[in-house]
């Protein structure tokens, strides 16, 4: 993410949330109540790996997810950004999930053979960041 | 509202020697899955594939597309 100030304080603050967390997820409603089966598969496979991870809620603010594509230049939501960079939505998740892939991306390691279903939910230790609360 | 032929025909026109099958997830026209396979995802990153794929529909996908999810393979 680059560093450069701009005029939107909003795009300002996903920006620095996407620096200051190593793993973040921009999501439909939070990870213990996700909003959309999509939000939903990814956290899941998130959790599954054990690695913490960062979430946002997109849905308080429709101008979260208009700033958030805008940076990303990705038009769907969930969104997961691993050190910075965009990794990708529910699909390359998924995918990255069932082959190992994406133990590796978030530094824990795989386990022999990840099952293809994701649905032990461990205590990834989320931190759910208010971004809107910065905003008012 | 886009149908299935009209999405593969666009992915196929846009990307080099794409093959695309596409499905209508839910029947109600606006969730697609699509699975495309062109030998211009060589040396991409999945991002960078999902992206190709992806910006065939620039600003449709929100918006009249509801939903897309896209898997692409090189042959």
């Amino acid at each position: 993410m680059s560093e450069q100030q701009t005029e939107n304080p909003l795009r300002d603050a996903i920006a620095e949330a996407i620096r200051d967390n190593q793993v973040i997820l921009f999501m439909k409603g939070t990870p213990e109540m996700p909003a959309c089966g999509f939000s939903m598969r990814t956290v899941q496979a998130l959790q599954a790996t054990g690695a913490p991870f960062a979430a946002v809620d997109i849905l308080p603010d429709p101008r979260i997810r208009q700033e958030l594509s805008a940076l990303s230049n990705w038009p769907t939501i969930p969104q997961l950004f691993v050190n910075g960079e965009l990794v990708g939505g529910c699909d390359i998740v998924t995918e990255m999930y069932e082959s190992g892939e994406l133990h590796e991306a978030l530094g824990v390691e795989a386990p022999a053979a990840a099952g293809p279903g994701p649905g032990e939910t461990a205590d990834a230790g989320s931190a759910p960041l208010g971004i809107e609360n910065r905003l008012s | 509202m886009p149908t299935t032929d009209e999405i593969k025909q666009r992915i196929e026109s846009a990307i080099p020697d794409a093959s695309a099958e596409v499905e209508d997830w839910t029947g109600g026209g606006d969730h697609f899955r699509a699975t495309v396979v062109s030998p211009a995802f060589a040396g991409l990153s999945r991002i960078q594939q999902h992206k190709l794929v992806m910006d065939v529909f620039a600003g449709e996908i929100g918006g009249s597309i509801h939903a897309f999810s896209v898997k692409t393979k090189t042959p």
